[in-house]
Order: C-alpha cells, then structure tokens, then sequence
C-alpha cells in the first residue's frame, strides 16, 4: 500500500485517498497534547473512589469520621448522600427489558458485586490527601459466597430478585437446522473458549466537572465516544435538562470500545462537583482500570457443523456462554449477540442456529473491545473449519473459498438475532478476491512445503482464514458546517475521536466536499455536545462512514448558502455563483473570498452555517483475510510469527496511513489477546492480574513481521463516500488464524488447540500432555 | 518542602512533599504535562524522561532525588516551533495515534540516538520494548527511529 506521507501544501485532489500527514500530529510529537490530566482549574479537589474489596458481599456499613478528620480532606460520598435508590447505569445497546434488574447502580448501595464496585468517594486538597482519606474509611462488608463461573450449583445468586444468575439465552437462526443435522452425511462438533482480556488503553479515564451554581450549569471534561448519550443519561439521573450539561472531549489516549461508555464515575464525579460547588477531578490509576473499566471477551461455544464430505457447509448449531461479569452496563449484550449474529462469518450457510447464554458472575463487568463478539465467533468458526479439513482430507483454502459467500448472492442476509428479531444484510464485495489477493501476498503456494515440519528444533505450521466486519452502526450522524468570521470553515461534527486521525480523515472529506485547502479549515470540532444537537458518537466502525457522509451531506446546503451571501456582493443571482478554492465568482469574472464573504456576514446577526445529518440504518461489510505462518518451540511452548498478511476491502479509503496504522494496531492487539493477555481471578473474585507486571501487553519486539493491504474495490453502497467500518476488522479474525497455524504446526504431534490464550506455559503444557500420552501408549 | 531542580536546561523551584514521584512534581508542580504517567509502577514507559543523559521513569523516581541533576522532558527535545528530525520522522512513519506514548517514545528514542546513533534494528527494538504502545503496533515507530538515526551521527 503507498503511504509516503504527504505535505497538504502540496497534495493534488481530490485529498480524499491521500496519505496526508496528521494534522494532530504536531501537538502529540511536541507533548502538547491535552489529555484530561493535563487540565486544572482554579479551587479544584481531587476524588478517589473507594471501591469493595470484596468480589460479594453486604455492605453494612461506612464510617468515615476519621478520614473527615484529616486536614485537607473535605467531603466522603456514599450511597446515603446521594439518596438511594440511588441511581442506575441504562443499557445503551442492544436494550431488553428483562435484563433490567441487571444494571448496575452509580454506587454500591446494600450489597457489593465484584471487587472494584464504588461504595464511597472522597474529595481532597490533592490526590494524594484524597488516597490518605481512603485508607482512613472503615467499610464493613459482610461476605457473601463468591460466584466466579457458570453452571453447576450456583453458590449464590447475584440479584435475588430475579433468582437466577443466568440473565438471558438470545438466539441467531435461519433456516432448519435440526432437520438438516438429522439427514447430514458428516457432523462435527468441537469446544472452544476465549480468555477474558481488555481493551486497555494507554492513557486511563478521567473526568473533570464544575457546577457553576448561578447558571445551575454543569461542565464534564474527559467525555469521548458517545458524549450525547452519556448527557441524557446523566441529565435523567440528575434531575437537569438536557441543555444544562456540557460535555467536551480533550485528546484522548485510546479507547478501542471501552473508554467513553457511561461508568459509575460519570455519575459520581459530576454529583461531587455539584455537592462541593468546587471543580472535581479523578484520574484512574493503572490497577484501578484494571478493576474498574470493562473487561471483554470471555466466551466459551460448543459448535457443531454439518457438511458433505466433498465440502460443502450445510449447516451450523451451537451453544456459547459469555460471562458477562457482574452488571449489564451501557453496551447491553453487544458481544454475546455478535457471537451469534456473525457466527457464519463471510460464509454461506442456509441453516444456523446459535445460541448464547449470557451469565452474571462476580468479576468486573464487561463491555466492548474492537471486534466485540466477532474476535470470539470467528475464533470458533475458523477452527472448527479447520479441523473439519483435515478430518475429511479437504484442502483448508479451497474448502473455504467453496462456501463463502458470491458476490451475486448480495446483499446477503445474516442470521436473526432473537429477541429482537430484525435483520442485517451484507451490502457488497467479492469475499473470493480478498481471499485470492492474501494468497498472493503471503505466497501460500510456496509456504504450504513448511506446514508441519520440524526445523532446527521448531515445529512450522500456515494458514489463512477469512471474515466480516460490520461498521457503520445507525441510526444517524450530525454535521455542521460554519463560515468563521475570518473566512475559514469550521467543521462540526457529532463523532468522536478516539486518537485515531479523526481530525486529519474529516478534513481530507471536508476539503473535497467544499473544494477548498486544509488552510480554510478553522478546524474540525468534535466529540462535544456543544457543537451540533444531536450526535451518536464513535463506535462500531462508525465514525468516518456516518460522520463523513454527515459532512458530504450538509456540504450542499452550506454552498447554497455561501452563494446567496455571496450573490449580493458579487451583483448577480445566487445560482450564478460558482465556488473554487474558498472563492465565490460571478458570472464575468468578478470574485470575492469566503474571508470577504464572512466579513461582511459579520455585520450582520446570523452567521453563513448548514446543519443536518446522514441517515442510514443500513450497516457496511468490510471484508478480508488474514494468513499466518508460525513455528512454534515445543520446548517452550513459545510461538514466533514469522509472517502475518492482512488483506482488508474497506470500499473506500480516504487516509491510506491511518486505515494502515489502525489494521496494524488492531492485529498487534489481537495478537496480545491470542498471546499474553488475561485477566485471571481466583475462587474468591480477586484479579491476579492487576497490574502490567501481570497483565502482559505486547511489545516492540514481539511481533515485528506483519504486512497490511487494505483494498477499495467495492465501494458500499449504501453511503455517499462509499465507506466501510475500518477501525476493527484487523482484530478480528487473529486469534482463529493464529490457533489454526499453532495446530496445523503440531499437527505432527496431534496437539488439539481448542483454548485461548496461546501462552508458552498453557501450550507447553498441552504438548507436554500429548507427548506423556503417546509414551504412555507405547510402552 | 521546597526543592531546586534543574528541569530542560533551566533551573525551577517546586514545593513537592517527600513522597511525591518526579512524574508528578513534573506535571503538576512545574507544568510540564508532556511527560505522561500511564501505569505509576514502571512498566509501561508514558513517563520516560532523561536523567544525566539516561532515559529513567519518572514514576520510580522521587521529585527530591532528582536534586542536583539534570532532567530533560519531551518539552525539552523540542523546538521553539516546528518539529525535530526525530518529531518529522515520527510524523512521517504514522508512528503515532492518540499520542500517549509518544512523549515517552521520543525520549527513549533520543537517548537511545544520542549515545548509539547507528544503534541496529534490534537494538532500537529491545530499548523500545519498555515502552508501551496500544495503537501502532510498534512496526512504524521503530521505522521512525531508525529513519531519525541520521539527524544524531556526527555531521563531517
Ligand atoms: S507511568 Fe511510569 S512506567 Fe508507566
Ligand atoms: S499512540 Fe496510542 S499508545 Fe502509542
């Protein structure tokens, strides 16, 4: 892919496919940047959140007289304080009404859930003084018995008032699979599970927020991702309209589905400024991130496929669990119900049938990460097809390319997710292209001489599996567009960024649309419920697709604009005006700037602007595949990736280095999660992994060999820049790859890989088992 | 207490308590937020700045242990306007996403160039390996330190 990055002073049009440099840039490489800890405010107190110890138990009492004791400390919250019942976090997403009783309260009110539950907040002088105050409380909880997995006599119950710690079974189906299993020539049925992992950004949440009490206003710093949605909710819970809250993103050190949901502290936070009538501030700590901000993934499906021996997928059931920790929060149960949405992945099955239980445990809530649900399902799939091939004798690559899906079967349906019922159907593309160009590009042909032979020590293994990935979540997006008063435009849009280029993206669709340079730009204001009434926000692939096309779509009103105000100056009709390069000419020549345009709009009261939005309900389907050639030591249990190839058709590409720096990033985290990362808790609920030290990102120099290329050949139809999500699909299919070229390496010594995380100790293990085995037989 | 530290080549004064780590006497005391605090138990390298020319982590070091040397942050390899030719080649690699990391990037990397600026790629990689980053994947930023290792060999 080219992506020598380019100057836009000097860039051609349209700018839209260019790789031009990032305006964001030039703050982040200076440490300009303005991340929330970053900011002060005159008289501001710092709150730390005191938090259970305890994975359940009843609270039953919080005496705080020596923390209110010490100098510098000014106000201990708890439930009482704040009233109770005291308020509940809704579900955002994927909303039933049964899993109700399952969200989560702002603040522990009678009982505790999982260690890391907030049960008080103290305000002080500094951070510091603030943790000094924690220590000081006395919490007295009474321990109740812990449930930390599913199934079997359940030691306890969660919520005793719906009696149950399993909250809901949604079902994916089409066709009639029963019927089809009954009559099939093969079946194959296999378990399989996903470790709990987290998204993790680098930078943890923060929050800042000030009352100010004669506007009975309030002002939260630190939103992202869905600040809209997060202002609604808090308004209900505070008993505020709507237009009394501001919410305004700063830059934002990464968020990959976790970081911007609605969590207890955007309550809190807000309810101790506006109780202090001083600024509050509370930044997270790396161990209370760990305990605090959603977990993902943990995910365990018993699959079963029905085939003819020649190949040909007829059928798919199944089972999954998800552990969903111990409340529902904002994200509903987005993952289970992409398990079983997406399930069949890019292939062709008429008859499907998944179900997925979902159950409440003692253990951090969980949420989404990149790829929610997707990463688990295609983990499944992708194995199963594998084992399925070799167990028939069928070749991995063709066995696959005879079942995706035809471009002229589209658009394709997906299966119906019950429930809620309602489909979602793949708008284009040509899965068999990506597939052949991954081929191409890893040189397949040439690698297959290397799968499952043993050299210098090290067993090597190839494979390649294929995948969707929906982007473009409805239902709209806001835009608005402004003449500023020195002639440049202000972009203003209800997406946000997430650190990932979204100023330098939106600035490429804007110049385009108007036709003008990244000079006229006044900048692209983002990510505050300031700046256009109504936004949705970034998630799910959705920023550039929705966002983008908000921009292209309020465009044309803003011309029009632009040419009435112009049309008076330039003493001709507004049709007659035509727009370049931030200029308006009339019909002989004559010419004004937008600078002149907007200078003489300033005389007058109401500004040259356009609002409006892009609708769609239609969701996009990126596309792609991924292969892998592996060796792995079964001294160690250690796996190097020797090569990684990512093929991604987006339908369009409007920053080539930013698209490849997300494929790259979302693969290395993938990698990380098939690898090192877990977040492990003992009998009693307490994370074993609370820190860096134990919690194992990848590093630099983990996983240096991995190449992208992301295709435009099918554009969607279904917005006007021709879009697809792209900010997920690099994540998704890792861990079925990877797993596949592990086993197909040890194939020779028949190690089953039915398990994530991949780590050395677990696959050491494993062959160790096999090897124990196979002496035990022999002799 | 009040303590004297020489910070980018200019000395500042700061009143910090005995407990306060140099990431936060840095940030909050002297105003230098470039320099980022990620984890505070030394993994994860947002908070790297260097001490006496070696690349430490402010958030094991204790503000009054930093008296009497001399500490330059990301502010500190940075010019008045502009970028240097590490910055560029950061900029130019796409070696950055939300920009946490990179302040602690920069100054391992500087570092890193200004004693061995024909450092290999693995050496580049295995200093790198303290610092975390969850956007890139790495790929692009050692691209960009090894692109930058130029702008430190001696001119002849
Ligand atoms: S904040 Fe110092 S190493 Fe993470
Ligand atoms: S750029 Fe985000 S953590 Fe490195």
């Amino acid at each position: 892919m080219k992506r020598d990055p380019i100057d836009t002073s000097t860039a051609s049009r349209p700018l839209a496919g260019q790789a031009i440099e990032r305006i964001e840039d030039l703050r982040f490489l200076r440490g300009e940047g303005q991340y929330l800890d970053d900011l002060t405010l005159p008289h501001m107190l710092h709150a730390v959140v005191v938090r259970s110890s305890l994975a359940h138990g009843t609270l039953r009492s919080i005496d705080a007289t020596a923390a209110l004791a010490l100098p510098g400390v000014h106000a201990v919250i708890t439930a009482r304080d704040i009233g109770i019942p005291v308020p509940r976090i809704p579900m955002r997403l994927d909303v039933l009404d049964e899993l109700h009783a399952y969200e989560q309260p702002v603040i522990a009110e009678h009982k505790v859930r999982y260690v890391g539950e907030p049960i008080a907040v103290v305000l002080a002088d500094s951070p510091a003084l603030a943790e000094d105050g924690a220590d000081q409380l006395i919490v007295d909880i009474e321990p109740l018995p812990v449930v930390t997995t599913r199934g079997g006599e359940a030691p306890a119950l969660l919520f005793e008032d719906t009696g149950r710690n399993l909250a809901v079974t949604l079902r994916a189906v089409r066709g009639e699979v029963d019927a089809i299993f009954r009559a099939a020539p093969y079946t194959r049925r296999e378990h399989f599970s996903v470790q709990r992992h987290a998204a993790m950004p680098m930078e943890p949440r923060g929050l800042l927020a000030f009352w100010n009490a004669e506007a009975s206003h309030l002002t939260i710093l630190g939103a992202c991702k869905v600040p809209h949605a997060n202002r609604r909710v808090l308004a209900g819970q505070l008993g505020l309209p709507e237009a009394a809250i501001d919410m305004q993103e700063n830059d934002v050190g990464g968020g990959f589905g976790a970081r911007g949901e609605f969590y207890p502290e955007d309550y809190l936070i807000a309810f101790a400024a506006r109780h202090a009538r001083r600024p509050v501030k509370w930044v997270e700590d790396r161990r209370e991130h760990l305990l605090a901000t959603n977990h993902a993934r943990d995910a365990e499906c018993d699959l079963e496929i029905a085939c003819t021996r020649e190949g040909h997928i007829l059928a798919l059931r199944g089972h999954a669990h998800t552990d969903l920790g111990a409340y529902i929060r904002t994200n509903g149960v987005t993952p289970s119900r992409n398990i079983a949405q997406v399930c069949c992945g890019p292939y062709r099955i008429e008859h499907v049938q998944i179900d997925v239980s979902v159950h409440m445990t003692n253990k951090t809530p969980v949420g989404t990460y990149r790829g929610p649900g997707r990463f688990e399902t295609d983990f499944f799939r992708e194995r199963l097809l594998d084992i399925v091939a070799a167990d028939l004798g069928l070749d991995r690559v063709a066995f696959r390319r005879a079942n995706l899906v035809r471009s002229t079967d589209m658009p394709w349906s997906l299966p119906v997710v019950m429930p809620w019922g309602g489909g979602s159907e793949c708008d284009s593309g040509d899965y068999a292209s990506t597939l052949a160009h991954a081929l191409r590009e890893f040189d397949w042909d040439a690698k297959r001489a290397l799968d499952g032979q043993l050299i210098d020590g090290r067993y090597h293994g190839i494979a390649i599996g294929c995948y969707l990935e929906g982007g473009a979540s409805g239902p709209r997006e806001g835009a608005r567009l402004r003449l500023h008063d020195d002639g440049r435009v202000g972009v203003y849009v209800g997406s946000s960024s997430i650190g990932q280029g979204l100023e330098t993206v939106f600035t490429q669709i804007a110049c385009d649309a108007l036709d003008i340079a990244p000079e006229d730009i006044a900048g692209i204001f983002h990510g505050s419920t300031r700046y256009v009434n109504e936004g949705f926000g970034a998630y799910s692939s959705r920023s550039t697709v929705m966002g983008g096309s908000a921009v292209v779509v309020v465009a044309a009103p803003f011309k029009e604009h632009i040419r009435a105000a112009a049309a008076p100056l330039l003493g001709c009709a507004p049709d007659q005006v035509s727009l370049a390069r931030a200029i308006a000419s009339g019909p002989h020549g004559e010419t004004v700037s937008f600078r002149q345009i907007a200078e003489h709009r300033a005389q007058r009261a109401e500004p040259v602007q356009a609002e409006g939005h892009f609708a769609s309900n239609r969701r996009t389907y990126s596309y792609g595949a991924h292969a892998t050639h592996v060796a792995v030591d079964p001294g160690t249990g250690r796996v190097e990736v020797i090569d990684y190839v990512a093929v991604e058709d987006v339908g369009r590409i409007i920053n080539p280095a930013t698209l490849h720096g997300q494929a790259l990033g979302a693969i290395v985290q993938g990698l990380g999660g098939v690898f090192l990362e877990h977040l492990v808790h003992d009998e009693h609920g307490q994370l074993l992994t609370a820190s860096f030290a134990d919690y194992l990102l990848p590093g630099a120099c983990d996983f240096p060999n991995i190449r992208v290329f992301a295709l435009e050949e099918h554009p969607s139809p279904n917005n006007p820049l021709g879009a697809k999500g792209a900010g997920e699909g690099g994540i998704i299919p890792v861990g079925g790859v990877i797993a596949n070229a592990v086993a197909s390496a040890l194939r020779p010594l028949n190690v089953g890989i039915h398990e994530l995380p991949l780590s050395p100790a677990k696959l050491w293990a494993s062959i160790a088992d096999v090897r124990h085995e196979s002496a035990g037989t022999a002799s | 207490m009040q303590v004297k530290l020489e910070v980018n080549g200019k000395s500042c004064e700061a009143t910090v308590e005995a407990r306060t780590t140099l990431a936060d006497c840095l940030r909050h005391e002297l105003m230098l937020t470039g320099t980022h605090v990620g984890c505070e138990h030394g993994v994860c390298g947002a908070c790297t700045v260097i001490v006496d020319g070696a690349a430490v982590r402010s958030c094991l070091m204790l503000a009054v242990q930093a008296v009497g040397h001399s500490v330059v942050t990301v502010e500190g390899i940075s010019l008045p306007e502009g970028l240097t030719d590490l910055q560029a080649s950061f900029r130019r690699n796409h070696a950055l996403q939300c920009g946490f990391c990179t302040p602690g990037m920069l100054t391992t990397a500087h570092a890193l160039l200004t004693h061995e600026p024909d450092a290999s790629e693995e050496r580049i990689r295995d200093v790198l390996s303290g610092n975390l980053c969850r956007c890139t994947g790495y790929i692009p930023i050692v691209q960009a330190v090894l692109e930058a290792r130029e702008a430190y060999r001696p001119k002849s």
